[in-house]
């Protein structure tokens, strides 16, 4: 599960930079959604799997006496997935707009702004 | 000490900015509350200072979860002193927008996402969690965002559009950091990790962190490879926004920077050499890539990155006394950098351009046309530059002679030196072309 889940975090980053570096615009937004998901994956993974186990001590018990699922992480990538859904959908509205404003998908034609005299 | 008072200052622009949302179209409404909300948050930001200057630290545990479970709020000396800069800023910026934002912006709640920024750089400075610093940040970049692109010029969406990639990369980079960090430490708590961090024994992961943490944080306060974002973006909203960001918005950049490595990852030699490097050439290129502009806001905007370089040269050194340079330059930059693009919201306003080639004689056309208010903006304007100015020079000429002490044999010396040379040189051609006859 563990090898599984490290080979798709790589493949998540990898392919989610490899968008990013391209020049379109709705490329590049794929690219940080890939990203973000690779990141939220990153985080489970490091909270150690742990199958079977939830963190509820026993009526009996006082403490916990097993080993038991971090319930961190799973509310970390909670938190992680809301803040992104809400940047990402920001995101794809401004390239929306800009697509309507520079009349371009290109992200190389975005120097307007590099201009040194205006 | 637990003390529930100090989240008081998130809380109150967090109950200005709903407020504010109530009067959506009511565009005078807004403007009251907005000065009336910042005036009251600047005494709570007082108050707290006060409280902490006198009584040590203090902190707040979130529902009353003990420290290493919960979420701390912590306010030091250090995080009330940029709560306190922050409504400063704050409310210089209120009252500023209240006269130049146009009343569609207004209209488009600009005000509100003031406030909420305002709130996310204040849970910034007083939260004591490393993940929920990364939600302050979320909070602060998606604020940002917002004025960045409201108006929806071309230019501003050109700029934005830089902006929101680079800014949405750091964040997904400094996930991936807390991420690994969770991993190796068990523990989100700062104060906690300082300790579990410096008894892991595999280093090599611990660097790896340390770096993805630099590169985080590095791109949202814009050290040298990865400052090209603000020079195409911060030039590009209305004066007011400009400021806000100017002053702050790399600020806690570098305030999270001076947190994370002092107290989670101690620089070593590696760690120290690296800042040292990039903190001279962020110098050095920030100076460079001023002196070619002729656009005043442009120009400022690398101002903001020449001097990001010089609070990062302070924590490479690592010492107590260029430490204390750092914080004491990093309190002074905040309110300089927020006045110089106030200042340029208002020369544009005088004189229509910030083109410095054409800004010759301003003084002189200004006074003809309308002389007391012309008089009164000019001396205000270049008072408080000068003043700035002044304290700046004050502060580099007190600091650097230590600083270069501190740094031995290091190239960056001549670097430091260099650029300052070239800095003073601009700031005085431009004042001097904006006073002179034409």
């Amino acid at each position: 599960m563990e090898l599984i889940l490290v080979i798709l975090i790589g493949l998540l980053y990898a392919s989610g930079i490899y968008m990013m570096l391209r020049r379109s615009m709705v490329k590049m937004i794929i690219g940080l959604i890939l990203l973000g998901n690779g990141a939220n994956m990153l985080i489970f993974l490091l909270g150690r799997i742990v199958k079977g186990k939830p963190p509820i001590i026993d009526s009996a018990e006082k403490v916990f006496q097993d080993i038991y699922a971090d319930p961190v992480p799973q509310a970390l990538i909670l938190t992680a997935i809301v803040i992104s859904f809400g940047l990402q959908s920001f995101a794809i509205i401004l390239v929306k707009r800009a697509y309507k404003v520079v009349k371009t998908d290109d992200l190389d034609a975005l120097n307007s702004t590099d201009e040194i005299y205006d | 000490m637990t003390n529930p008072y100090i989240v008081l200052p998130v809380l109150f622009q967090l109950l200005t900015a709903v407020i504010l949302l109530f009067f959506w179209a009511k565009v005078n409404t807004q403007r009251l509350i907005s000065i009336i909300g910042s005036l009251i948050s600047m005494g709570i930001a007082i108050h707290l200072f006060y409280q902490v200057y006198g009584q040590g630290i203090q902190t707040m545990q979130a529902g009353s979860w003990a420290a290493p479970f919960g979420i701390t709020f912590v306010a030091d000396l250090l995080s009330a002193t940029m709560v306190l800069l922050t409504t400063l800023s704050g409310l210089a910026v209120a009252v500023f927008s209240t006269g130049s934002i146009r009343n569609a912006r207004l209209k488009f709640g600009f005000l509100p996402i003031l406030h909420f920024l305002l709130m996310g750089l204040n849970g910034a400075f007083l939260t004591g969690d490393i993940f929920n610093l990364y939600v302050w940040f979320e909070i602060i970049i998606i604020a940002s965002f917002v004025l960045i692109t409201i108006g929806g010029e071309k230019a501003q969406i050109e700029g934005s559009i830089k902006y929101v990639t680079m800014n949405l990369l750091a964040s997904a980079i400094f996930l991936t950091a807390i991420a690994i960090l969770y991993g190796l430490a068990g523990s989100l708590n700062m104060a906690d990790l300082s300790g579990q961090v410096a008894a892991i024994e595999n280093r090599n992961l611990v660097h790896v962190t340390a770096i993805l943490f630099l590169v985080g944080f590095g791109i949202k306060s814009a050290v040298f490879p990865l400052y090209f974002w603000l020079p195409a973006s911060y030039h590009t909203p209305p004066p007011a926004i400009s400021a806000i960001f100017g002053g702050l918005l790399t600020k806690v950049g570098v305030y999270a920077m001076l947190r994370i490595f002092t107290l989670i990852f101690i620089p070593d030699d590696f760690l120290s050499d690296l800042l040292s490097v990039m903190a001279g050439l962020t110098i050095l290129s920030g100076g460079l890539g001023a002196l070619l502009q002729s656009n005043m806001r442009k120009i400022f905007s690398y101002l903001i990155i020449c001097h990001i370089g010089f609070l990062i040269a302070g924590l490479a050194m690592y010492t107590e006394l260029a430490l204390s340079g750092t914080l004491f330059y990093l309190v002074h930059d905040i309110v300089v950098k927020t006045n110089l693009f106030l200042l340029a919201g208002i020369i544009f306003k005088l004189t229509g351009t910030l083109n410095i080639q054409k800004l010759g004689g301003m003084y002189k056309k200004i006074s003809q046309a309308q002389p007391a208010h012309g008089h009164t903006a000019l001396f205000l304007g270049g008072d408080s530059s000068s003043f700035g100015l002044l304290g700046e020079g004050r502060i580099d000429s007190r600091w650097l002679p230590k600083w270069f002490l501190c740094a031995g044999g290091h190239d960056r010396a001549g670097e430091l030196f260099d650029s300052l040379c070239y800095r003073k040189g601009l700031v005085r051609g431009l004042l001097e072309r904006s006073r002179g006859p034409a």
